[in-house]
């Protein structure tokens, strides 16, 4: 028999299921983890882009000229809520100018720039000193001040997350370790070399959400990360009960292991692993009782609380076949990429193409002058090999392997034919709005179409068309509305117009009397 | 013919004009019970045009034009705010020939909205009188000012204005509005087939 949604989002874990379609890919990210995770050097200078959420760019809080410490708030955003960017190091605000932004758009932004002056000298620093009995309400909203967003590429505000989830009562807390598009390891090696930053930033989450178990999903062929981290909880599980804080009865944290396939890692197909269920569209996983973090936003939530160090920098993986030493390195935030290249041995002759991301979802950068950002979690540098020719694209022949591989189940042949032909309503009839953009159908497609480019371009569009359609309502609205009171303004004018007439008619009507 | 002839007759015209009475009254009663209030065609057409109320087209706001392409006294290609696409949208739903944009009724040119320097204003309420939106905000001798988000971008304020102290300006769209390109040809990875480990 079938339970419903909600109770059997509650069994998340006990047993795995299968999501639709997906792609087995090699991997390739043993060659950023032969060296163990090390702290990135101080850059000359800090490019720190004001546009590194979802949502409106932050404003600037500082001016140039001025000095400030690391961890500093620096700038402040109020889209989707309000939070802040921090300094990544002491120094002074060389300027606030254009730059190159690491957007996908390619466009250049407004960005603050820091002279460091070498000492990282940190504000001074207030951390939560007993989360263990602080108020829920409390920790969120260290979170939030600690400019916390999703690292796992959302980059939306983990603070107003965590409220959605506690508004909601959720039931089960999600840590996704699943980090499977090929080349990345960020997440692997910060589990591998700071297991226990990453139990505690879960149990802190847990205490912030109320949620009663939390789930770590790892995938399966993470051997060594699988064991620290196994470790690392059973010492902070024993710790826990040695200290006697464990009365609330509700810190259930659990490693699941799942298989590694592509796109396992997204928030929907992992909940789809772990509990059978689909998130449904237009709805979120909170609907259901759960919520999907990833383990670096957990480390980060574990500084926040206990050292209450803000997100001034985050694991990133440099690696591809165009670089001579691949490594993870943790680099602050404004880091030129540069300067991250460089200290993985260089490029290799061969570079050829320079990838935000990994080779499935990543966007390609211009120039290497781009900064580090939240969102970042990888630098791919591609050789020549790997990049052949520009093939011309050919017919699509309705071979349906696009649907097969496609995990949110849509069509992306129809999807691909809606748009190309402006029928972007039809386009989202069909579930355009669900795609994940994970680039399985344009994987496994022979006729070579670009599908994935062709989902974004159609988002886009939709989205400007339904705004456009807005902006005319409303000008409609306010066009009949001025009509009406114009007409009623008119005809109050004309009533009282008659009404002189008539009380003139009256009068002249009564002075011819007078006079006889 | 014999009496029971004429009975059957009779039965069977009977009966059969009493079910068609009895049906006509079923359907005549479910029309006004069930009637459905028909889209007209001048509200459809009113849903296509841009609500940019600028008059170029030689009427005084969309639901005018409209009207007036549904009677048949306008061409469907007057609208310079529209533009080709919403000539196109037009031609569509009317099944009419697509027309090229009539240039007595204007260009079409990228959205725009009207900025007051309010250094220069004076106070007028002119603009505010002619903007067919209400979407200029101020009083006699007081500082005017354009609620950008309402602003239509038509034009209408600059003529009445005594001082010129109004401009329209496009504004460049936001980072966070980017429109990614559409996709022409590809890259495709060489060892895209060597990237797979196994059917998926």
């Amino acid at each position: 028999m079938r339970l419903p949604a909600r109770e059997q989002a509650e069994l998340a874990g006990q047993r795995l299921y299968h999501f639709h379609g997906g792609l087995r890919l090699r991997h390739n990210k043993e060659v950023s983890c032969r060296s163990p995770l090390r702290r990135s050097r101080l850059p000359p200078r800090l490019y720190v882009p004001l546009l590194q959420h979802a949502g409106e760019p932050a404003s600037a809080l500082v001016v140039p000229g001025q000095l400030v410490l690391k961890g500093e708030a620096i700038a402040r955003f109020e889209q989707p809520v309000a939070g802040f960017l921090h300094a990544p190091t002491s120094g002074s605000i060389a300027a606030i100018a254009r730059h190159a932004i690491s957007h996908p758009s390619g466009q250049e932004g407004l960005a603050v720039i820091i002279r460091p002056d070498g000492r990282d000298q940190w504000c001074a620093l207030q951390p939560v000193v007993d989360w263990q009995t602080a108020e829920p309400i409390t920790l969120r909203q260290k979170i939030g001040e600690a400019g916390i967003v999703g690292l796992g590429g959302a980059v939306f505000p983990t603070s107003a997350k965590l409220s959605d989830a506690h508004d909601k009562t959720i039931h089960t807390l999600i840590i996704n370790g699943a980090e499977c598009e090929p080349w990345i390891s960020c997440d692997e090696m910060l589990m591998r070399e700071q297991a226990a930053r990453v139990i505690a930033g879960a149990a802190i989450l847990q205490r912030a959400t109320e949620a009663r178990q939390t789930l770590i999903a790892i995938e399966d062929q993470m051997g060594e990360a699988g064991e620290r981290l196994q470790a690392a909880l059973d010492a902070f599980q024993a710790n826990s009960r040695h200290d006697g804080r464990n009365a609330s009865g509700q810190e259930q944290i659990r490693m699941v292991k799942v298989t590694t396939i592509y796109p396992e890692g997204g928030e929907r197909q992992l909940i789809q692993v772990l509990t059978g269920l689909e998130v449904p569209a237009g709805q979120r996983p909170t609907d259901l009782g759960l919520l999907c973090q990833n383990v670096a936003t957990a480390a980060a939530v574990a500084d926040a609380i206990l050292e209450g160090k803000p997100l001034v920098e985050r694991v990133v993986t440099i690696t591809g076949s165009g670089v001579h030493q691949p490594a993870n390195l943790l680099a602050l935030l404004g880091t030129p990429i540069s300067d991250l290249i460089e200290q993985c041995g260089g490029y290799r002759q061969d570079a050829a193409r320079l990838l935000l991301g990994g080779p499935m979802m990543g966007y390609a950068l211009s120039s290497d002058a781009n900064p580090m950002i939240k969102a970042a979690n990888c630098v791919l540098v591609l050789n020549h090999a790997d990049i052949a020719a520009e093939h011309p694209e050919l017919p699509c022949i309705r071979c349906g392997e696009c649907a097969r591989v496609c995990p949110s189940i849509l069509l992306p042949q129809q999807l691909q034919w809606d748009i190309r032909n402006g029928l972007l309503a039809d386009a989202s009839a069909h579930g355009l709005d669900a795609c994940i953009e994970c680039g399985c159908c344009d994987f496994v497609c022979p006729s070579q179409i670009p599908l994935t480019q062709w989902f974004r371009f159609g988002k886009a569009q939709w989205q400007q068309q339904l705004q456009e359609q807005s902006a005319a309502t409303l000008a409609r609205q306010r066009f009949e509305a001025r009509e009406l009171r114009l007409a009623a303004a008119d005809q109050q004018r004309q009533q009282k117009l008659a009404q002189k007439r008539q009380s003139l008619k009256e009068r002249r009507s009564r002075q011819p009397g007078d006079e006889t | 013919m014999s009496e029971q002839t004429w009975l059957a007759l009779a039965w069977a015209v009977l009966s059969i004009s009493a079910l068609g009475i009895a049906m006509g009254l079923g359907l005549g009663w479910a029309a006004r019970r069930f009637r459905v209030e028909a889209d007209p065609v001048v509200e459809q057409i009113n849903q296509l045009l841009p609500q940019t109320q600028c008059g170029q087209c030689g009427y005084p706001g969309c639901r005018p034009y409209a009207t007036a392409i549904a009677a048949g006294e306008a061409e469907i290609n007057q609208c310079p705010p529209g533009g080709s696409a919403g000539i196109k949208a037009l031609a569509d739903l009317l099944g009419r020939e697509v027309l090229e944009l009539n240039p007595q009724n204007g260009q079409e040119k990228p959205k725009a909205v009207a900025v007051i320097d309010e250094q220069v204003c004076i106070g007028c309420t002119l603009c505010i009188q002619a903007c067919p939106v209400d979407a200029i905000l101020g009083a006699a001798k007081q500082m005017h000012t354009v609620i950008e988000s309402a602003c239509t971008g038509c034009d209408l304020c600059l003529p009445p204005c005594p001082v010129d102290c109004i401009s329209m300006v496009v504004r460049p769209p936001a980072i966070t509005g980017w429109q990614p390109a559409r996709p022409a040809m590809r890259v495709v990875a060489a060892s895209r087939n060597a990237m797979r480990a196994g059917a998926g």
